[in-house]
């Protein structure tokens, strides 16, 4: 048995399953600390299907908590982006291209120094240190609280991130640093950029990290706990509180891999509609389409594989503003339960229109009897439209799509989607990323230099392929069910024996013991 | 007439200039943020038909060199090509009147437009080589007479080299790929100082306007649910390129790349998704041919582009990754880049590949 949670800005999704049956499903309300709604998950889970906690083999977490804090600009912790490579790079400062809201979210500010090396190992200019400690004094003095640090060609040679986190950490004590190397691959301003959003996160990510373990342990479950990521294979919390930029598109990856898991349709668009956002992406094979070009996270270009999904400040916690009407992209979030009409507060929501409309049976629909008809009428259509044409927007032709609907804010989708199609809703579909989640693979990565000689290429990619399906095998994967999910080779060029980086990853289904 | 280009169509034209990169030349989007950050400070752009040249002006060309990979990572100082230009002015005696692209393909579509934007002279709508090709001497300004050199190379350091190899345009390519390799496999120029009146014997024209439409087409294809490869054909069949069409659809199965003399060299195997099909294609920065089993389906100079099977958005060869799904999208070459000139300084044999040049539109009709 294992638990799948999916913790959403606003409902904290559990799924019990046994083999390819869901046995228990509960939603609860996310709370402000995230764990406390993962123990509320637990408890509730345990009263609904009644198993030995001692029985759970093992816990996954997806979380868009940590998206969804970029995407509304909160919970962002100050931060700085010191980037090494002077006098290249001056043309195009940290955060180029980033909507101006967000560079006032982190309140960016940047920091060029020397550093960084030439493609052929040389340094550009050496590192300085006079220049980091002023940077160090003026992040203080600033209160900035989380650096991230670029060096060009650090995928290559790591050395000068490296030595400037040194100096930096050591006038900074208690500042969050992310080191670009760590985090993404060739590309200076979409690694760099991955990297600013991460250390962005980093406060938020060890306030929610540091509960997770204790929580489920508390919930009497002793069992691995993992953390869902991109590409929809597991990594261990400890992982996920250093990278919290990880996490960005599991929330996607897992309600589609859910959705196919529960529809069984393997080709379809599916619509995942939370408390904060509507995700909206193609399903082809059961995997999710993979965006072929750059791909922007809330308006910033990164370079993650990722899902190609288009996300929507739409879901059940969006607020309605009615003059002039205007449907998110803020939401109450985890705040659904004390600020929407139907519980009581006084903030108008997309929940208290579904159930105005007699859509959905939450909280008390006497308190939105007052609400006017056409207002209702109007947000419904709005909402119709507006995922609509999301759509229609990922679609890849113009004929008929199958639609499936998923995710607790699936109530607010019409039955039919104008011009795109009907809309199926499978069995479970509130819960389908927390099954998405229960379900999601264990992978094994393999990342290093190789010297290539003539005629050898095809021998080391054949081996580094070989061990990090290894390594997938050894962290827990069936054998037969390992594939490889990725290949990088980075060609060092102008150094002997053409120099390689080969980075591998292989992932496949987690075998649960115990 | 002189007409200025609005910011709103940089996007389109970044978009059109990777396509005609054919794989190479760059991912644009770096000169985009560079050419948008001067027009927001400001500056303008004036664009000019060759035939509004002065007979006498001065045109310069201006580029960057060296592997796009490198300029992905060592983003530029910014001041580069300006310097470059500057430098080879001096040299001359004189000041230019215009600059010109030396290649409309990828993110040398942007760095004369930075050049333009910053010193505020007119830029050509043209080039020397209607796509995106690795080396210097391959452009129809030399083919049909002008010399290259003098050219002024500069990088980020503010170091300059002049080279003057007088008409012979291939010593002029070996010589500044060296300082290119030692300046840190990238570098920015200015060369092929001509006349007005050369530039409308030598230039393509109307490549700038061309890499827009074709943008511009991929843009409104998507956003209006058309197939964005039928009607990018459209779109060429109207032009002096009069010839688009779709090869092959499926997955990248294997990309080697290897770097060598200031390049990046290899191929990638494209196989359609039952695996009946296998395309490999064969590049250096720009893919220069495609072929199934031993047989040729496309070559040099015509493009061979790889567009995103859904969107039509183009992929370079630095940005080809195992298990993307893509279309093989190939494109004839105007008259100008077809001649046995033409063909002696940028056709298969120029690449060292063992083919004759077939007009690809032929290649895809034998099939």
């Amino acid at each position: 048995m294992r638990i799948g949670i999916d913790v959403g800005g606003t409902n904290t999704d559990a799924a019990l399953i046994d083999g390819r049956t869901v046995l228990a499903e509960t939603k609860t309300a996310t709370t402000e600390d995230v764990t406390s709604g993962i123990a509320d998950a637990l408890a509730a889970l345990r009263a609904a299907a009644g198993h030995d906690p001692a029985s759970v083999q093992g816990v996954m977490i997806g979380t868009t908590h940590f998206v969804n804090a970029l995407v509304e600009g909160r919970d962002l912790a100050p931060t700085a982006a010191v980037r090494l490579g002077l006098p290249a790079t001056r043309a195009l400062p940290p955060m180029s291209g980033w909507p101006e809201r967000l560079v006032r979210a982190v309140r960016g500010r940047s920091y060029l120094c020397h550093g960084g090396h030439e493609i052929d190992g040389r340094t550009i200019s050496p590192l300085r240190r006079d220049e980091l400690e002023r940077a160090a004094e003026d992040i203080r003095r600033r209160g900035l609280r989380a650096v991230a640090v670029s060096s060009v060609y650090s995928p290559v040679n790591a050395e000068f991130e490296i030595e400037a986190a040194e100096i930096l950490g050591a006038l900074l004590p208690g500042v969050t640093i992310s080191l670009s190397h760590l985090i993404g691959r060739m590309g200076l301003l979409e690694r760099e950029n991955a990297t600013v959003v991460n250390a962005a996160l980093g406060e938020l990510a060890v306030r929610i990290c540091a509960g997770l373990g204790a929580t489920v342990a508390a919930a009497g479950i002793d069992a691995p706990l993992y953390l869902s990521q991109n590409d929809g294979t597991l990594m261990d919390v400890e992982h996920a509180r250093r990278f919290p930029v990880s996490t960005f598109a599991s929330g996607p990856t897992n309600s589609m891999r859910g959705a196919a898991f529960l529809s069984g349709s393997g080709d379809c668009a599916v619509v995942d509609v939370g408390g904060t956002t509507t995700d909206v992406g193609m399903l082809r094979n059961g995997f999710p389409h993979e965006a072929g070009t750059e791909i922007s996270v809330a308006g910033i270009r990164t370079n993650f594989r990722m899902p190609d999904v288009l996300s929507i400040g739409l879901g059940g916690g969006s607020r309605v503003r009615t003059d002039p009407l205007r449907i998110g992209p803020d939401s109450v979030g985890y705040r659904l339960t004390r600020e929407a009409l139907v519980f009581g507060g006084d903030t108008l929501t997309c929940t208290d229109v579904a159930v105005a409309a007699g859509m959905a049976d939450i909280g008390d629909a006497r308190l939105v009897r007052g609400l006017d008809p056409e207002l209702v009428a109007v947000v419904r259509e709005r909402i119709g439209e507006s995922i609509g044409a999301a759509v229609d927007r990922v679609r890849t032709s113009g004929a008929t799509t199958t639609v499936v609907a998923v995710g607790g804010g699936s109530i607010l989708v019409p039955d039919t989607l104008a011009g795109v199609g009907r809309v199926h809703r499978p069995e479970h579909h509130a819960t389908a990323n927390a099954i998405g989640a229960a379900t999601a693979q264990i992978g094994g990565e393999v990342d290093r230099m190789c010297s290539v000689g003539p005629g050898q290429r095809q021998r080391l990619l054949d081996e580094a392929k070989q061990e990090a399906v290894g390594k997938a095998v050894a962290a827990g994967a069936a054998p037969g069910s390992v594939q490889i999910v990725d290949v990088d080779e980075v060609p060092l060029a102008y150094l002997p024996g053409n120099a390689t980086r080969i980075r591998v990853k292989a992932a496949g289904d987690l075998v649960l013991t115990g | 007439m002189p007409r200025e280009l609005p910011i709103d169509d940089l996007p389109d034209l970044a978009r059109g200039a990777a396509l005609l990169g054919a794989g190479g030349g760059g991912d644009p989007y770096i000169g985009l943020l560079l050419v948008r950050a001067e027009l927001e400070r400001g500056a303008t752009i004036t664009l000019l038909d060759p035939d509004e040249v002065d007979d006498d002006a001065l045109v310069v060309a201006s580029a960057f060199m060296g592997a796009p990979t490198v300029v992905i990572e060592k983003i530029p100082g910014g001041d580069e090509p300006v310097q470059a230009l500057r430098s080879l002015e001096r040299h001359l005696g004189r000041a230019a009147d215009a600059i010109i692209p030396m290649e409309c393909g990828g993110l040398n579509s942007m760095i004369p437009l930075l050049v333009a934007a910053r010193t505020g002279l007119p830029m050509v709508d043209g080039d020397g080589m209607g796509r995106a090709f690795p080396e210097l001497q391959m452009e129809t300004f030399g083919v049909y007479g002008v010399s290259g050199s003098p050219i002024a190379i500069c990088n980020e350091r503010g170091h300059t080299a002049l080279l003057d190899t007088g008409p012979d345009n291939h010593s002029m390519e070996w010589y500044a790929r060296a300082v290119t390799v030692r300046m840190g496999g990238v570098a920015y120029i200015a060369e092929y100082p001509m006349t007005g009146a050369q530039v409308k014997r030598t230039a393509i024209p109307g490549t700038s306007s061309l890499a827009l439409a074709l943008g511009r087409v991929i843009r409104l294809a998507h956003d209006e649910h058309r197939d964005p490869f039928e009607a990018l054909a459209g779109c060429l069949a109207t032009t002096i390129y009069r010839f688009g069409h779709s090869l092959l659809e499926g997955k990248v199965v294997d990309v080697e790349r290897r770097s060598a003399d200031g390049f990046v060299r290899g191929s990638a195997r494209i196989a359609t998704f039952d695996g009946g099909r296998t395309v490999e294609l064969t590049f250096q920065n720009e893919h220069l041919m495609a072929r199934e089993g031993g047989r040729l389906l496309a070559v040099a100079p015509d493009l061979i582009t790889v567009l995103d099977a859904e969107t039509a958005f183009p992929i370079t060869t630095e940005a080809l990754r195992y298990g993307q799904r893509v279309r093989i999208f190939v494109i004839g070459t105007p008259e100008i880049m077809r001649t046995p000139e033409a063909l002696a300084v940028f056709g298969p044999r120029a690449f060292g590949l063992d083919a004759d040049w077939t007009p690809v539109e032929e290649l895809v009709r034998i099939r």
